[in-house]
């Protein structure tokens, strides 16, 4: 008795003492202790972590069609920024910017189960790479149509938070940024709460893990997908709508470098875990916030190829992502 | 694996056409022509690392860029012939894509895609990065420019050696090698495969017929190497057009480097939806309707055609 309880015992605390949770811990004590001390140091965190917190909510619209695919979305970038298009088109007609908001999650819903009826479930079953070359397809599309409509040029929204800043003991904080990150947090949540406390939710985890048993008790493997894609579109939407919060212009390259950034972070998180998808998000924004502040080498022109360089040493050591699980195949 | 007489007589047709085409196009055609030609050689390379071995890259433009800087500054420098440069930008991809195989072992699938596509983002950075030596975004001007009937001469000529180059390759042990890992790497390993040597190999190949396609690039730019020349969309687009001709087969190839090389140029010729940005809603409802009709790309469809053709014969 007293055996199995001590054995119990142990796997808990090999389960907190996982060497990726020590590190992550280590990690939030060093951001911690800097904030403490240094006002540029907090600032950066934060502002790192609301740029976080959008690659966050992407990379996990990437995780939650890789789970039900197995493909990587190429076009979920550019489906993120026709939607932010919508939005704007929806301004211009006259809508408050929060209405509009709501009504683009809505459309973009929608547009993710019409792409997966239409363009990927035909091929679905018949080649890997042909629904990976449908997705190029749709970027190239997507890119196209919201080139077409509105045109390569800047436009304007209104600000959703406004631009107001805060200061904190010393530290500047802009209402923009907690504004990003408490509403990406949110929707996560809320996507979170609906997978694991809702039938839909468990009937959508079952179609993407186990399709085959699925069917078998009664779940429409199908319908499940579609709805799965078109959450995935409106994740994207929250994404796309905080970019252009964040930089202020909207034009038809909004998401590509971003897109670039949620598929990194959704690797590092290890590409099966959605909760791996967010913090791998959170800590590259971070990350890569603090060495563009305190590393001169790494200018704006080589972010990207760096925070590339540092996941691929990730995944020398870790080939599945962080918190992903090593894949045994029986033979 | 021995040749239909067909087979051999289609290849003798299309070389001869090829031979025959620049005789009746003008100057601007030919030089259209002969970007098909560059697109066929990348592709074939493409097809021998995805199709064959079994191993994913969408970075394939990385080692385009890697053979045309290498022609343009060899050219710069040291004024080499641009033939030359060629056999060079074979000899320095070769190497680069062993380097990047090596890595590449310990990865696989979407892993390995993020790592390819990790170099298709950072070519163009680097270059830009590091600009006294790479020219930055002015790129680098070689020392000598060709005609569009030199340049056709010479990517046809080159896709011509690339193809029976790479179909003697495959059809012998080291094809049987890489089709061996690509179907399973545990039968492949038990049967005496060696896997990272040939699947760096693999790598090594395909990226040396990615860099000979790049410097015929940088060719028919002028003779310029510009780092927007060699962006990610390059990379995709050479995927697309591998799909297009279908993975594990060089029967299609013509078609998927017509699709990535003639396509796009059509498209924003014809007047279409009343702007020039029609060509990418043109290419990207084409890319998703051949995708949707040949999930297996042109080259099954041809071995469709083939057994329907050949099943009445059989029992």
């Amino acid at each position: 008795m007293s055996a199995v309880a001590a054995t119990q015992q142990n796997r808990v605390a090999r389960a907190a003492f996982r060497p990726v949770n020590v590190l992550l811990l280590a990690a939030a004590i060093f951001l911690l202790v800097g904030s403490l001390t240094s006002q540029i140091f907090a600032q950066q965190t934060v502002a790192g972590l609301a740029q976080g917190a959008v690659y966050g909510s992407l990379a996990l619209a990437l995780v939650l069609i890789y789970r039900a695919t197995e493909v990587i979305n190429f076009a979920q970038g550019e489906l993120a920024m026709a939607t932010t298009y919508i939005a704007y088109q929806l301004i211009q007609w006259g809508l408050s910017y929060w209405l509009a908001f709501f009504l683009t999650l809505v459309i973009a819903f929608a547009l993710g189960v019409l792409i997966q009826v239409v363009a990927i479930r035909p091929v679905q079953h018949k080649s890997v790479i042909a629904v990976v070359i449908v997705t190029v397809g749709l970027f190239v599309l997507i890119d196209g149509l919201v080139t077409w409509k509105w045109g390569a040029d800047i436009k304007f929204m209104p600000a959703p938070f406004g631009q107001q800043v805060y200061h904190w003991g010393g530290v500047a904080i802009s209402r923009q940024d907690i504004g990003t990150l408490l509403l990406t947090v949110l929707t996560v949540v809320l996507l979170w709460v609906l997978f694991q406390f809702t039938k839909l939710g468990l009937g959508m985890r079952a179609a993407a893990l186990r399709p085959a048993e699925a069917v078998l008790v009664g779940v429409r493997v199908d319908r499940m997908l579609a709805i799965g894609w078109g959450l995935a579109a409106v994740l994207g939407a929250v994404a796309g709508l905080m970019t252009e919060a964040n930089q202020f212009i909207l034009q038809p390259s909004l998401m590509q470098a971003v897109l670039l950034y949620a598929f990194a972070a959704a690797v590092l998180g290890g590409l099966e875990s959605p909760a791996g998808a967010v913090v791998g998000g959170l800590m590259l924004g971070v990350f890569l916030n603090l060495v563009g502040q305190y590393v001169h080498f790494v200018t704006a022109q080589v972010r990207l190829p760096f925070a590339f360089a540092v996941l691929l040493a990730v995944l020398l050591v870790k080939p599945s992502g962080l918190f992903g699980r090593k894949v045994v195949r029986k033979v | 694996m021995r040749p239909s007489v067909s087979a051999l007589l289609t290849t003798a047709g299309c070389a001869a056409l090829l031979a025959l085409l620049p005789f009746a196009l003008s100057d601007y055609h030919r030089g259209l022509v002969a970007q098909v030609g560059i697109y066929f050689v990348a592709i074939l390379g493409l097809n021998i690392l995805v199709g064959y071995s079994g191993q994913i890259s969408i970075g394939h433009g990385a080692f385009m860029a890697i053979g045309g800087y290498t022609t343009a500054i060899m050219s710069r420098d040291h004024d080499t012939n641009l033939v030359l440069t060629m056999l060079l930008a074979f000899a320095v991809c070769f190497v680069a894509g062993l380097l990047l195989g090596l890595p590449a072992l310990r990865l696989s699938g979407v892993y390995l895609a993020l790592a390819t596509f990790a170099l298709a983002v950072s070519v163009p950075q680097i270059v830009l990065k590091f600009d006294k030596f790479l020219g930055g975004s002015n790129g680098v001007q070689s020392a000598r420019t060709v005609s569009h009937t030199w340049l056709y001469a010479a990517s046809w000529t080159t896709s011509a050696i690339a193809f029976v180059a790479a179909w003697l390759v495959l059809r012998g042990r080291v094809g049987r090698a890489f089709r061996a890992i690509r179907d399973s790497e545990v039968a492949a390993t038990s049967s005496g495969v060696e896997l990272p040597i040939y699947k760096t190999l693999a790598f090594g190949l395909s990226a040396a017929f990615a860099g000979v396609a790049g410097s015929l690039f940088v060719m028919g730019t002028n003779g310029f190497a510009q780092p927007n020349e060699f962006d990610v969309t390059l990379s995709l687009q050479l995927l697309v057009g591998a799909a297009v001709a279908g993975l594990g087969s060089l029967w299609g190839l013509p078609v998927g480097a017509a699709f990535v090389g003639l396509l796009p140029t059509i498209s924003k010729d014809t007047p279409l939806l009343g702007s020039s940005h029609g060509q990418d809603v043109v290419f990207g409802v084409l890319v998703v309707l051949v995708m949707l009709l040949l999930p297996q790309g042109f080259a099954g469809l041809l071995a469709r055609v083939s057994r329907l053709r050949t099943r009445p014969e059989s029992p």
